[in-house]
């Protein structure tokens, strides 16, 4: 058995707005072990990013607020921590990376500087000594000629060579946790596939854990050792990479698959997904897939089913896998 | 028959030399010479990273930028050469389908009235039939005859790529360029609009130029497939071959790096080191010479030529000359 590293139970995020309180996030669970990659998987407003900023505890306040749950780092409860305790988590012990690397960095400042900002903050080392370290992190990653890119504004990098500063600035305390909200998202596929590899890499090197946000189930397949898929808020369905890209058994996951152009019979009708996402301020009762689901019962439109579990890692939430109605 | 004929097409930006903060630069080759041609009811896939100059390409052919050089044919008629009344009445034969759905739809219009602006100007239809062709158009992308008096705002994403879709379609155009149709979608309404896209096609017999950087959407809607890098063709092929033997590193890169969705035993390697040059100072050879991992002396001499392989393939590399 692994370490514990993040505990999340129940963890529920309500945004208040003209129409009504909407749970963007609903009551959901997972653990990340030491060393550990979870893929958190799921199309737009499914609640994933809500969830990476509900651990940052970057929820802003109004319109948002974490009204439920859990989120313990190693035993300690970080939701309830004071504002000042909760800053020296964040970057030192878990960090974030988000998709658009030109919006999350200061075009005023050289991307080192903001990379030693980081180092500076929560390490406390002298202008000599960190800098030296943010060069260090800039080799690290992957960035050629380091002394001299230290040197360069964002405008003066690529897409691909900026998440890599993002990266490096993440890296640069070395957190126990890395949480990646769609890292590649943005990038050109011969990037994406070097920062892949680079994630691979650090994370085996530091040996910390990544939780990784993606709508890609492609990026999922190569990185994940677990995988989480959010569908309205809620989690549907949970298994080890293997279980889910081999026998997925939620029908979401399963037309989710089935629906990546490429990857069957090219020029054939692509099984789709029928509909859309439900809007989160007017949920249908029951299960939330019921009005786009294939294989739906008149159950499922008024009861909502629970996780259940095919095996002790292997969860959907389905009436088919309700082992006592079988 | 050939639907749209495109030769030796080049488009070059150039700073213009009066402000301020501009000094005297060479241009960015954002196009550097495509020949094309699609013949009638051929779907052809044009794909490339972000900067190959895939975007220009498509609204060089619309017209929507005029070309450095080139020739453009639609059906026979040299497109470039038309002016004023002419050229208004050609452009109903080639037809765009955009990336964003949001921008590309006038706010202010209801969808009836954007669908059927374009009837009315080329008078597809007799006045009092316009609706009715309207309706058709909307049963034909999914949409109930309803929509036609509502705002773009109240649509979805997909929902308005259909609109968008229609839109193109009213003014029964020879063929239809579709620029990242369904880039900006999310998974399960990306894979609705494919089948709608080739739904058409098949029913209607629709030409396309379909532009992508997702290889799995290009292998999926192309009969033909053409790689772009750096302004130029770099290989053309039939789908099958092109997915099932790239002959170009660049596509055989491109392929390597796309992710597998079966459970990873391996771990993805990076096939393509360093990224896109900037399209200002390109490399002297062949321009994906920096990043060739078969990179050989006379790449970095000379341009390859695009030359034919016995088997009908054309590819631009020197290991093929």
């Amino acid at each position: 058995m692994k370490k514990m590293l993040l505990k999340i139970k129940n963890l529920e995020t309500v945004f208040r707005t003209e129409r009504g309180n909407v749970r963007a996030v609903d009551g959901i669970s997972f653990d990340i072990e030491t060393g550990q990659t979870i893929g958190l998987v799921g199309e737009s407003g499914c609640g994933k990013s809500v969830t990476a900023l509900s651990i940052m505890r970057l929820i802003s306040d109004p319109p948002g607020k974490i009204t439920g749950g859990l989120i313990e780092l190693n035993g300690r409860d970080i939701l309830s921590m004071p504002v000042k305790e909760m800053r020296k988590i964040r970057g030192n012990e878990i960090s974030i990376v988000f998709q658009e690397p030109l919006s999350s960095l200061n075009p005023v400042f050289t991307c080192g500087e903001q990379v030693r900002e980081a180092i500076v903050l929560h390490q406390r080392l002298g202008r000599k000594k960190s800098k030296a370290r943010a060069v260090e992190m800039f080799r690290m990653v992957g960035i050629p000629d380091p002394e001299i890119r230290y040197k360069n504004y964002p405008h003066q990098m690529s897409g691909g060579m900026r998440q890599r500063v993002m990266i490096a600035m993440a890296l640069s305390c070395q957190p126990k946790l890395l949480i990646a909200d769609e890292p590649t998202t943005a990038l050109d596929v011969s990037v994406q596939a070097q920062i892949i590899e680079l994630l691979q890499d650090l994370r085996e090197k530091f040996g910390m854990s990544l939780l990784l946000i993606t709508h890609d189930l492609a990026v999922i397949a190569q990185m994940a050792d677990k995988v989480v898929v959010m569908y309205a808020g809620k989690i549907v369905e949970k298994a080890p990479s293997e279980k889910l890209f081999s026998d997925p058994s939620h029908p979401y996951t399963q037309g989710l698959l089935a629906s990546m152009p490429g990857y069957s019979s090219p020029g054939k009708t692509l099984p789709v997904i029928p509909g859309r996402v439900p809007d989160p301020a007017k949920l249908p009762p029951g299960c939330r897939f019921s009005d786009r689901c294939a294989k739906r019962t008149d159950r499922c439109f008024k009861e909502e089913p629970a996780l259940f579990s095919l095996d002790n890692s292997h969860f959907s939430r389905c009436w088919l896998h309700d082992k006592e109605e079988s | 028959m050939t639907i749209l004929r495109a030769e030796g097409i080049k488009k070059y930006f150039t700073s213009s030399g009066s402000g301020f903060f501009s000094r005297s630069s060479s241009p960015v080759k954002a196009v550097d010479g495509v020949d094309i041609s699609i013949e009638e009811g051929e779907s052809l896939g044009l794909v490339g990273e972000s900067g190959c100059g895939k975007s220009t390409l498509a609204r060089v052919l619309m017209r929507l930028i005029e070309p450095t050089a080139g020739k453009i044919f639609l059906g026979g008629i040299d497109f470039l050469a038309l002016k004023g009344k002419e050229l208004r009445k050609t452009r109903r034969r080639i037809q765009m389908v955009f990336q964003d759905p949001y921008s590309s739809l006038n706010p202010r219009m209801t969808i009836g009235n954007t669908i059927a602006e374009g009837i009315k100007i080329h008078k597809i239809v007799e006045r009092r039939k316009v609706r009715t062709r309207v309706h058709s158009l909307l049963d034909k992308v999914g949409l109930p005859p309803a929509a036609e008096s509502r705002y773009p705002h109240e649509f979805s994403g997909g929902q308005r790529q259909r609109v968008g879709i229609a839109r193109a379609l009213a003014v029964e155009p020879d063929i239809i360029i579709a620029d990242e149709p369904v880039a900006a979608l999310d998974l399960s309404v990306q894979a609705q609009i494919i089948n709608l896209i080739r739904d058409l096609k098949e029913d209607m017999g629709l030409t396309y130029l379909f532009v992508a950087h997702d290889l799995g959407v290009i292998k999926h809607v192309s009969d033909n497939v053409a790689v772009m890098y750096l302004g130029k063709i770099v290989e053309l092929s039939s789908r099958d071959s092109l997915f099932s033997n790239p002959l170009h590193p660049y596509t055989r890169g491109l392929l390597a790096s796309i992710p597998k969705l079966e459970f990873k035993g391996e771990k993805l390697k990076a096939a393509i080191r360093g990224e896109v040059p900037s399209p200002i100072n390109l490399p002297e050879g062949c321009s994906f010479y920096p990043r060739c991992p078969e990179a050989m002396k006379e790449c970095r001499l000379k341009p390859p030529p695009f030359v034919t392989t016995p088997e009908g393939r054309s590819v631009r590399c020197w290991l093929y000359s």
